[in-house]
């Protein structure tokens, strides 16, 4: 009966396991038959637990499950409102590059059953660790996304770059998990318990912050802050395009709001203790983020190390706290990863000769060729960069609020450099297609993807201020509850 | 939303006829685009000056305030809000009215990608209008850095050689600045609870009264702003992605960059910097006149030595807007009624030299001053009405130009007189490279046989100088129109710093 009820109140994981655990018996059975049937299905599992966050969210209530008297009597899952829509958001992101990366996956012969399984449990692990309200579901969670993310990379078998990438991955990831690990062992060992409650409640003492910070390395690596980002750009260079659609998207919206979650239920009365780490990570990381992609001219790598920006930018309001910082995190990292998801749906949708684009030189002219993709990836870029009137501009207003309202005016003014700096690219994408003589005619675009552009950009179309709107409230009640 | 609603209709008018040509575009493919975005965004542009027109009627210089106030609550503490006095209509109409001539112009002289010029152009005019309108300070922020955007693909897309590196300094310049301008308007905020321009004005909080920024606060708040209202104005010494800006975009981007983009720094100045930050803007009185004298000396001197006359044109640009700073931080009538004047005015003189340079750069494709020589043989109109463009720049007696700076000049009497020394010097010296770049261009013999048989003026041409050149005389003649209408809006700027 109790079980019954932790498993209906942990009901997206719980659709997500029920269809990965299916679907890998039929895809066992069918083989690669029915992968694009698996992969249709997979997508949809993604929406409904989605919509089951959200249902969950409008509800308005927190949920814990699996309680334990003696490890963790508030449960080892619970749910707040603010775990919830980011789990919500998290599901969406992972749905629609699903259901966007078909026609890639075709031409890459890439088309195989354990894409889409990958791709749930790696959703899963996501889930699982914006649930977490101890440090051991934390850990399953992030090992669960991180074990689907390291074979995702590599899915490209006969690539050596895709291989490449998943190697890098995989040994900076384990190492990541280590530190993260020993991090969680020294807070178990100084606050005499794994749960967030307790580390809460627990004194704040020497071996608490050396766990702590270990934890912070493990988190950022997660989220891909610096000084822990170097494998972002190789692994975003290397995976396959789709891949790091999901990449980019989903599991880093949850690694971020994990590391809110983190630092404001477990470690929120030791704020003096973090705060200025996460100023430093996130200084660091905006700056890194912007002068690393000046001289790239892969796009991949070009979006590698804008999220590594960005990261730097949402990583503002988390130092500024819970109070202040809870609702700007959610409403900068939901724009961000609409914006792009519709960007690589802009790079998975171009193909040329059955290519897809790599460089910055093959956006050349596309403003002639595709005018409509084009239009919404201009959309889409100053969304990201946070120029008004795109919609990424109001996350960086809320963003630079919750900074200067905390007193950290230096990381704001630092953000501001960083942003300009960051232009210098941006613009370079803008200009590549609409500045620069026409290439090659691009193959034609697959429906499902352009879709993707269309409504992300719609949704970053600054007329729509009443969705940011919408928006915003939605993260403020998340924030609060 | 509340209000009568015709500002909101001026400043979105243009983006309805973009949305027209976009959709166009999308649905007709770019020839059938092109051939409708042309009366489309005539079309669009007219309307919008009738708007602007009605909005005039309805407005009542000798009521206090602003009026035509259309708001509705946006969210966090900010609003929609829209709302005019004197000065912001007056520069609302300066930039309703020069659209439909830069569409014109464009028209016959944009070869490629007519519809997409268009949709910038028109989304362009959409962003200024909202500028000069937007009573909150956050709505103000949306305008004034969204127009990087379409300013930045006129220029990419249908500028000259060197078109990347003008188009990208003018962006990240100007962002720049932008981004010390939020941060301060950010904080603005929190402190306030409100970014409603009105209440910040005031200076006080709306509820417990209090007064919001006490004076070492506005120092570095003023500072921010400085920053933004600075580069965009421009000043000395951040000016110097101005000649860049102006030599590579094509005419209608260059008249509307100096006309309209560059007020928007010295409206800033007029409706944020002083009347919230007034005690900083004092502290700074001695700075800002030093660095406009500096501005309109400096500018003059190297006008003078340039070999292009967008260049020379923008330099000049650089000196006449040291006489806005200048009669800005006079902190008297004369001072501020007089930069009023001087950014209309120059609006519309600097404006019409970009024209002058358009119509003999469409027919010869360089800009070269040396190229050029003896126009007068076989240009007599152009020759004439150029003549009364760079006399008005000169500031001849008669011409818009001589109002503005004279009253500038009065104003900073008052105040300082070396400043008001410096800046007459500069007077002479605009006379000097404006009488130089005409004797150079239009006197003398026509050696160039590649000039052998320029033609003379087109009537469209005529039509849109002619216009221009009525507006500079009759503002030279009448000026009383624009200051009975700029009087309110300068008697409380010196009501709210306090003088």
């Amino acid at each position: 009966m109790n079980f019954l009820a932790d498993i209906t109140n942990a009901l997206p994981e719980t659709i997500l396991v029920a269809f990965g655990l299916s679907a890998l018996l039929l895809g066992a059975i069918g083989g690669d038959r029915i992968s694009g049937l698996l992969r249709r299905l997979a997508a949809l599992a993604l929406a409904a637990a989605s919509v089951a966050a959200f249902v969950q969210f409008a509800r308005g209530e927190s949920i814990s499950a699996f309680a334990s008297a003696e490890l963790s009597p508030n449960g080892l899952y619970r749910v707040t409102l603010f775990t919830l829509f980011a789990k919500g958001v998290t599901y969406a992101m992972a749905s629609l590059a699903l259901f966007m990366s078909g026609g890639f996956l075709k031409s890459a012969q890439m088309e195989r059953y354990e894409y889409p399984l990958l791709i749930t449990f790696g959703s899963l692990g996501a889930g699982l660790m914006l649930s977490a309200n101890d440090l051991m579901t934390l850990y399953v969670g992030i090992e669960t996304l991180s074990l689907s993310s390291y074979v995702l990379a590599a899915f490209r078998r006969d690539s050596i770059m895709s291989a490449e990438a998943g190697l890098k991955y995989f040994v900076l990831g384990a190492l990541a998990s280590g530190l993260l690990l020993y991090g969680s062992a020294l807070v178990y060992g100084f606050s005499g318990g794994t749960g967030f409650e307790v580390i809460a409640s627990a004194p704040t003492s020497v071996g608490l912050i050396f766990g702590l910070v270990f934890l912070i390395c493990g988190l950022s690596f997660k989220a891909s802050a610096a000084p822990f980002h170097i494998w972002t750009p190789d692994v975003y260079e290397g995976a396959p395009s789709a891949v790091v659609a999901f990449f980019s998207t989903a599991p880093k919206i949850a690694a971020v709001a994990l590391l809110a979650n983190v630092m404001f239920v477990a470690f929120g009365p030791h704020i003096g203790s973090w705060q200025q780490i996460i100023a430093i990570i996130s200084a660091l990381s905006m700056l890194v983020g912007a002068f690393g992609a000046l001289t790239q001219n892969s796009i991949k790598r070009i979006l590698a190390y804008s999220s590594i920006s960005n990261v730097g930018f949402a990583l503002i309001a988390i130092a500024a706290g819970p109070e202040l910082g809870a609702a700007a995190v959610l409403v900068y990292m939901t724009l961000y990863v609409i914006a792009t998801l519709g960007l690589f749906a802009g790079v998975l949708a171009l193909r040329r000769g059955g290519k897809a684009i790599d460089t910055v030189a093959d956006l050349n002219g596309l403003v002639k060729t595709k005018p409509g993709i084009a239009l919404g990836l201009l959309i889409l870029i100053f969304s990201v960069a946070g120029i008004p009137p795109a919609a990424g501009f109001w996350g960086k207003l809320q963003v630079f609020t919750a900074g200067i309202e905390s007193g950290m005016l230096w990381l704001v003014l630092v953000g501001a450099l960083a942003s300009v700096v960051s232009l210098g690219y941006y613009l370079r994408l803008v200009w590549a297609m609409f500045m620069k003589p026409a290439g090659e005619p691009m193959d034609r675009t697959d429906v499902s993807v352009a879709a993707i552009v269309a409504i992300s950009t719609v949704m970053v179309f600054p007329i729509l201020t009443i969705g940011i709107q919408f928006l915003l409230n939605a993260a403020t009640l998340a924030a609060g509850g | 939303m509340t209000g009568p609603m015709i500002l909101t209709l001026t400043t979105f008018l243009p983006l309805v006829g973009a949305m027209l040509i976009m959709a166009l575009r999308v649905v007709g493919g770019p020839a059938m685009a092109s051939g409708a975005s042309k009366s489309i965004s005539l079309v669009a542009s007219l309307a919008t000056l009738v708007a602007s027109l009605v909005a005039l009627s309805q407005f009542d210089a000798n009521a206090p305030g602003y009026q035509l106030v259309d708001s509705a609550p946006w969210f966090a503490g900010s609003s929609y809000k829209l709302g005019v006095d004197g000065m912001a209509i007056a520069l609302v109409l300066l930039t309703t009215a020069l659209m439909p001539l830069c569409i014109l112009q464009s028209i016959t002289s944009i070869k490629e990608r007519l519809a997409e010029y268009m949709i910038a152009f028109l989304l362009l005019e959409t962003l200024m209008i909202g500028v000069f309108c937007a009573l909150d300070l956050v709505l103000f922020y949306v305008f004034f850095e969204g127009g990087l955007i379409p300013m930045f693909l006129i220029i990419g897309v249908w500028g000259g050689k060197n078109r990347l590196y003008a188009a990208f300094k003018f962006f990240l310049y100007t962002l720049l600045g932008s981004l010390l301008l939020l941060a301060a308007l950010v904080y603005m905020s929190i402190v306030a609870g409100t970014t409603d321009v009105v209440v910040l004005q005031e200076g006080l909080h709306p509820e417990t009264g209090a007064l919001l920024f006490p004076p070492e606060v506005q120092t570095w708040l003023w500072l921010a702003f400085f920053a933004s209202f600075a580069v965009k104005l421009p000043m000395w010494p951040v000016h110097t992605w101005l000649p860049d800006a102006h030599v590579e975009a094509p005419t209608a981007g260059s008249v509307v960059l100096a006309a309209v983009l560059l007020k928007m720094g010295g409206y800033g100045f007029l409706r944020f910097s002083l009347p919230m930050f007034p005690e900083a803007s004092m502290l700074f009185q001695p700075m800002m006149f030093a660095l406009s004298v500096i501005a309109i000396v400096y500018a003059s001197l190297v006008a003078f030595r340039q070999t292009d006359i967008k260049k020379l044109v923008a330099y000049s640009s650089v000196a006449h807007m040291g006489f806005v700073t200048l009669g800005i931080f006079s902190f008297n009538e004369a001072g501020i009624q007089g930069a009023i004047f001087q950014m209309i005015s120059h609006g519309v003189i600097s404006g019409a030299l970009f024209f002058c340079v358009g119509v003999i750069y469409d027919r010869m494709h360089t800009r070269e001053i040396s190229f050029y020589g003896g126009l007068v043989h076989r240009m007599p109109v152009y020759a004439a009405l150029f003549m009364l463009f760079s006399m008005a720049n000169v500031g001849l007696p008669g011409t818009s130009g001589f109002v503005g700076e004279i009253l500038t000049m009065v104003g900073a009497f008052q105040a300082s007189t070396w400043a008001a020394a410096g800046a007459a010097l500069g007077v002479i010296f605009s006379a000097v490279y404006m009488l130089t770049l005409y004797r150079r261009t239009v006197f003398g013999e026509m050696t160039n046989e590649k000039l052998f048989d320029i033609k003379d003026v087109t009537g469209l041409e005529f039509f849109i100088l002619g216009l221009l050149a009525i507006s500079a005389l009759g503002l030279g003649v009448f000026p009383g129109i624009v200051f009975d209408l700029t009087e309110g809006s300068t008697m409380e700027v010196l009501r709210m710093i306090g003088r």
